[in-house]
């Protein structure tokens, strides 16, 4: 049991250093993480922001930046889904499950080492903010250990969505449409980049309850930033359900993917 | 070595495999041969534990591909259809990367590695990336990978599609090694002379069936012995030219179309010195005048017809 347990943190280890080879292996790949932070806040916050009044006062962009976080963490599902393809579509993945590694350790390994790259993505995007919006956390500290808590536990969650779709999919290019394609859209359809408050009737209820808008306004509180209130109750208790939508996503996707690299058939 | 009985496989409405039995002796090459879909990839995916059968069972160097999986992946080697190697990192990277999955230590790993890459011919290339990598070093580079722990049993995929003559033979040579140090090996092509190369024995699979089993040589004499053909160069002599080698060889005539005929050479090439002799004595011009031997082109013809 014991040695069993060794062997899957070691083989986990051994995965992510290869995350982070390939990764130093292309530079390019670090500039655009770094630099597509500084181009979303301007976008956002300088060239939409320049048009929108929020309902209930505040600062925009003190508004905008807690959506953008959230992005940044949503897309996690994109890479993983890709990167995942493309092991499946190159059989690297058949190698490793032909190898004696530990059955979860690849996946899990794999989705620890894309977290933390991801994060560090988030902590340039952080600082874009800081520096160029002029965006500021003004919560106690716990309140922003905690927010920063909830993003990660949604990227997290949303690398398994990414890796389940890889495994199915078993090509990076194709993968990635696969995901991008309702996910990119998905984050509009929520208090990201506006208040719900406007939306169409029908539309509505589809923003409230999008996961997405529960994390937004989770950490839009914990950071003290303005928000804006819905009635509806995702939206008013937006911390407890984030959680609940994090860990649900997780329970869900997590089995499934690990289940189906073990048994996979083609 | 490697011993199968009764395998079967479906895929929602497609049977891939319908029951087929293996037997592949220790220290021998079995070349599993046989058309796209015909089940040979399927069947080495149940062998190498990546896939489970349906029905019947399997054992590789005494282990249940089943229950024993996780101590049977110490004792494979795999190499698919696609070089199985990681594009961004360096081909000394990959290699250590893959040690360590086998749970060798930092040091030796890397040790290992340069030891297959001295051997694999990919010392220089060692610290390049892989996607600078030929065609053929990558395969080579994946033989490496699935060579670690020197698989007692090693399972390739179509290793040389896709491969340059050059690159075939020099695979070729590298396999003919492993195997001359005990290695026993199992290979599914479509080159039905990558086959007559390598293999001791040859499995024909024809949708999902084992069509015929046996060594090259004992395939090549289902269809038939060796042949003369004669392509003569003016169609007005085929009928002398079909006289003459009615005396000169057995009486009967295989087959003649237009200019070419073909008949049995019952005494292989000493026929042909006397078909050529004949001919020559009766002043009858050729086109065209060979012995043909019986290729496994020809016995994959006929049996996945």
């Amino acid at each position: 049991m014991y040695e069993t347990l060794r062997w899957t943190v070691a083989d986990a280890l051994t995965i992510a250093g290869r995350t982070y080879a390939r990764l130093k292996a292309q530079p390019g790949e670090i500039a655009g993480f770094l630099v597509f932070p500084v181009i979303m806040t301007v976008l956002f916050g300088y060239v939409f922001g320049s048009a929108i009044v929020l309902p209930g006062g505040g600062d925009y962009r003190n508004y905008l930046m807690p959506g953008i976080f959230m992005q940044v963490m949503a897309m996690t599902a994109t890479s993983a889904a890709t990167t995942v393809g493309e092991d499946m579509a190159r059989g690297i993945i058949d190698r490793f499950r032909a190898q004696p590694i530990a059955r979860s350790a690849v996946l899990v390994g794999r989705s620890v080492a894309d977290l933390s790259m991801h994060l560090l993505s988030l902590a340039a995007m952080v600082l874009a903010g800081v520096l160029i919006a002029g965006w500021r956390a003004h919560g106690s500290l716990g309140d922003t250990v905690a927010a920063f808590g909830l993003l990660a536990l949604f990227g997290f969650a949303m690398i398994w969505v990414g890796t389940y779709i890889g495994l199915w999919i078993q090509s990076g290019a194709q993968a990635d449409a696969a995901t991008f394609g309702w996910l990119f859209p998905m984050t509009f359809l929520a208090n990201t980049f506006v208040p719900t408050e406007g939306l169409p009737a029908w539309l509505k209820p589809v923003a409230d309850w999008n996961p997405m808008s529960a994390v937004v306004a989770a950490v839009r509180g914990l950071f003290g930033n303005p928000t804006s209130v819905s009635p509806a109750w995702p939206l008013q208790h937006p911390v407890t359900a984030s959680l609940i939508w994090s860990v649900a996503i997780l329970a869900v996707f997590l089995p499934l993917a690990v289940h189906r690299y073990r048994t996979m058939s083609r | 070595m490697i011993y199968a009985e009764g395998l079967r496989k479906r895929y929602a409405a497609n049977e891939a495999l319908k029951g087929i039995d293996l037997e592949v002796p220790a220290g021998t090459v079995c070349g599993l041969l046989g058309p796209n879909g015909a089940g040979k990839t399927t069947a080495v995916r149940i062998l190498t534990t990546l896939l489970r059968a349906d029905a019947g069972r399997a054992e590789v160097d005494g282990l249940d591909v089943v229950r024993d999986a996780a101590r049977l992946r110490f004792r494979i080697g795999l190499a698919g259809q696609h070089a199985a190697v990681d594009e961004l990192l360096t081909g000394r990277r990959n290699l250590q990367l893959f040690g360590r999955l086998y749970h060798l230590s930092r040091a030796e790993a890397r040790r290992r590695a340069d030891e297959l890459l001295e051997r694999f011919g990919l010392a220089e290339a060692a610290r390049r990336p892989v996607k600078e990598y030929s065609g053929g070093m990558r395969r080579r580079l994946d033989l490496a990978a699935s060579l670690i722990v020197s698989p007692p049993v090693l399972f390739m995929d179509e290793p040389t599609t896709g491969l340059d003559p050059r690159s075939r033979l020099q695979l070729w040579e590298l396999l003919r090694d492993l195997v001359k140090e005990g290695t026993t090996l199992l290979l599914t092509t479509q080159y039905l002379d990558e086959a007559d190369q390598l293999a001791d024995q040859i499995v024909v699979l024809r949708e999902g069936v084992v069509a015929a089993a046996g060594s090259p040589e004992e395939l090549k004499r289902t269809v038939g012995g060796d042949r003369v053909q004669v392509v003569f160069r003016d169609a007005a002599d085929v009928a002398a030219g079909v006289r003459l080698l009615r005396s000169a060889t057995t009486p009967a005539i295989e087959s003649a179309e237009g200019r070419q005929v073909t008949v049995p050479a019952a005494d292989g090439a000493q026929s042909l010195v006397r078909i050529a002799g004949a001919l020559d004595a009766a002043g009858i011009p050729v086109e065209d005048l060979a012995l043909r031997r019986p290729t496994l082109d020809e016995v994959f013809l006929r049996l996945t017809a």
